[in-house]
């Protein structure tokens, strides 16, 4: 074993938990949702173990509005759900991203629309997570593609919460939740090392302007309880947060929401590229994208096609919003063959032709509620190239 | 030597956005006072408002201060106080926010005897949005949204919070702001969940279309349907359900509160104790 590494055996929902509390959450919310469930029951065991709390709270929307509360309170907190809870959870979601709290929210995707197929995968979620509510922001959204990533992209996801001071989306799915096997983690310390918390201004209470900030810097929220009063609002609000309609203070508070997230597009971005390096733009190679649990299957897949004298890579966006367009684009740009696979109708296939400025993205899309088999994916390559 | 409520206020919000006359003022005032006479701090204070009228209350006291979405104050505020246990957390909800798009977390937060202290200034109308219908507009009554004249069941909201757990439920108006700075005090020293259900008057939008156009018609009439516990309860009982009680009409100083029992889970998870079972609570069902 690699030094600095741990082996664990467990399921995705289990790993996510464990993430939360090695990531320093002390406050978790949830509502019992299928096939998000184990990861509030695994929590209702850490928090209160050191010494945070876990409440199973009377609907969706008390779930993300407690996270989020504790949150304002200064503290590491995480919600989890599937689409339904997160379609209720949304008008919530818009308060965090327009009063910049930071909080985690785990979505184990099911088959969707409504009720859907709740024990059953999918990864219908993808464009919901850019824009759960209504307004202008920019949603971060990491995506794990297998056990290990259940674990590393929450822990990721709480410092970025952090650092750009909103809610940061993990999306799961119900293969990856529930699967069980190995995976290696970090060590703890490790986790615990790397862990940058929110920026707090200890200046004098009455100099505190928790919203007055670089144009594209978050803000700089203090813990409540601690001599620097202000407030928090869903309105267009000024530096010190009360609300406002003063025209320039509300379009550049608009501005930075959106600037903050993207003119720091590297810090986010995270990708794998999976047997692309040989891949030198000749006749016949193939370019697989693909997230999410979907990848396992990708990457099966391209070991069989180049079995079969078939060149074919795999690029998986980690970071799934915002998208990864110029790693997209330069693979795009020398790749004739693409093929996008998903576990939905062209919901990241549609970002991928926005960002490549490409029109003849071929796509393998399953929504019966089926994982994708390697071979489907395989079979659907020699078909359409 | 008259109260000076300046260190309490952010007074560059001054005038605030409420009607001339509207009791929201005078309930903030007596809630300021109550916060004084206690002698809390400014900095262990959480004030929570939801959507409407009363939403804006937490932008003009200077305390840690949360305007949340509509309803939903109860379910933001037991996150803020799971994690601050020993603060003062406080809700400020109308009665359509804390009643209609908010009871659930109402119920439940009275339920769970969570120390929130839940003040619902109950208005009987949609004031900020032009006079609809809310819970506790009385029968009978013309909203915008029902021109006839209103069919919905009158509602008595402290019903709901009696039936619902909460260990202290009170219902005061603003015709006296004594009272009302009292009630707020018991309040706050209750450790639970303390529902108050506390009469204000809209004469813009409620009183103008049902003959009440001034705020002294409008507080008339609030007065003509209260009366204090202990007279009400002398009444006959059909003349009962058209009168609402005033004063503290549950006071529970046993029931556990529910910070103070998840203590008691971080205790077994840390080894301290042995599981809770029932023998831990009075009620075995």
């Amino acid at each position: 074993m690699a030094s600095g590494t741990r082996e664990v055996v467990s399921s995705g929902n289990e790993l996510a938990a464990l993430a939360a509390r090695d990531a320093g959450c002390r406050f978790f919310a949830g509502y019992p949702i299928t096939p998000s469930s184990e990861i509030m029951h695994e929590m209702s065991d850490l928090m209160p173990e050191v010494g945070g709390v876990c409440i199973q709270m009377e609907d969706e929307i008390a779930g993300v509005a407690a996270a989020i509360g504790a949150g304002m309170a200064g503290v590491r907190t995480m919600t989890a759900t599937s689409g339904p809870g997160i379609s209720l959870k949304a008008e919530n979601l818009g308060l965090a991203q327009m009063a910049e709290v930071p909080l985690v929210v785990v979505n184990v995707m099911r088959g969707g629309p409504s009720t859907g197929l709740p024990t059953r995968v999918s990864q219908g979620d993808v464009r919901q997570a850019k824009n759960p509510s209504h307004g202008d922001y920019r949603s971060i959204t990491l995506c794990a593609g297998n056990l290990g990533e259940c674990y590393t992209e929450v822990v990721r996801a709480f410092n970025l919460a952090d650092r750009f001071m909103q809610p940061v989306f993990v999306l799961t799915d119900e293969t990856i939740g529930h699967m069980h096997g190995k995976a290696m983690l970090p060590t703890e310390e490790e986790v615990r090392n790397g862990i940058v918390p929110r920026k707090t201004f200890d200046g004098a209470p009455e100099d505190y302007r928790p919203y007055e900030c670089a144009p594209d810097q978050p803000a700089v929220l203090n813990p409540m309880f601690k001599g620097y009063r202000y407030h928090f609002t869903g309105l267009h609000h000024d530096s010190k947060g009360f609300p406002t309609e003063e025209i320039e203070t509300c379009r550049k508070l608009i501005q930075r929401l959106e600037d903050k997230v993207m003119m720091h597009r590297d810090e986010i971005e995270l990708n794998e590229e999976f047997m692309l390096d040989d891949l030198t733009g000749e006749e016949g190679e193939v370019l697989i994208i693909a997230y999410g649990s979907v990848s396992l299957a990708a990457k099966e897949a391209i070991r069989h096609l180049r079995a079969q004298g078939i060149k074919a890579g795999l690029f998986r966006p980690i970071t799934l919003w915002p998208s990864p367009a110029e790693s997209i684009k330069k693979y795009t740009d020398k790749i004739k063959n693409v093929l996008c696979v998903e576990l939905n109708i062209r919901q990241y296939t549609e970002e991928v032709e926005r960002v490549s400025g490409r029109l003849d993205i071929q796509g393998l899309y399953k929504v019966n509620g089926r994982a994708i088999s390697p071979y489907e994916i395989v079979n659907k390559v020699k078909e359409v190239f | 030597m008259a109260f000076n409520y300046d260190k309490y206020l952010r007074l560059e919000k001054m005038p605030t956005l409420w009607c001339w006359g509207c009791g929201d003022g005078v309930i903030l005032k007596a809630f300021v006072r109550a916060i004084d006479k206690m002698g809390i701090s400014r900095d262990d204070v959480c004030v929570v408002s939801g959507i409407g009228c009363s939403g804006r209350f937490s932008s003009y006291v200077d305390f840690n201060t949360v305007h949340t979405t509509h309803g939903r104050t109860v379910a933001f505020a037991t996150g803020i106080k799971l994690v601050n246990p020993d603060k003062y957390v406080v809700c400020v909800a109308g009665d359509g926010d804390a009643l209609a798009i908010g009871g659930n977390h109402t119920i439940h937060g009275a339920r769970r005897n969570i120390d929130i202290t839940l003040i619902i200034i109950n208005n009987f109308i949609y004031g900020l949005t032009n006079s609809q219908t809310s819970p506790t507009t009385p029968q009978g009554m013309w909203t915008v949204s029902q021109k006839s004249g209103n069919i919905d069941p009158t509602f008595d909201a402290c019903a709901l919070g009696i039936a619902s757990g909460a260990s202290f439920v009170a219902r005061e108006s603003m015709l006296d702001p004594k009272k009302l700075e009292k009630i707020f005090v018991k309040a706050l020293e209750h450790r639970g969940f303390s529902y108050l259900d506390i009469l204000s008057n809209c004469h813009v939008n409620f009183g103008r279309k049902n003959k009440m156009a001034s705020a002294m018609e409008n507080l008339k009439w609030i007065e003509s349907i209260t009366m204090p516990k202990k007279k009400w309860d002398e009444l006959p009982e059909e003349e009962k359900m058209n009168i609402f009680p005033t004063g503290v009409l549950k006071e529970d100083k046993n029931a556990k509160e529910y910070c103070d029992l998840y203590q008691e889970v971080i205790a077994y998870h840390q080894g301290k104790r042995k599981a809770i079972t029932q023998n831990d609570f009075e009620k075995k069902i």
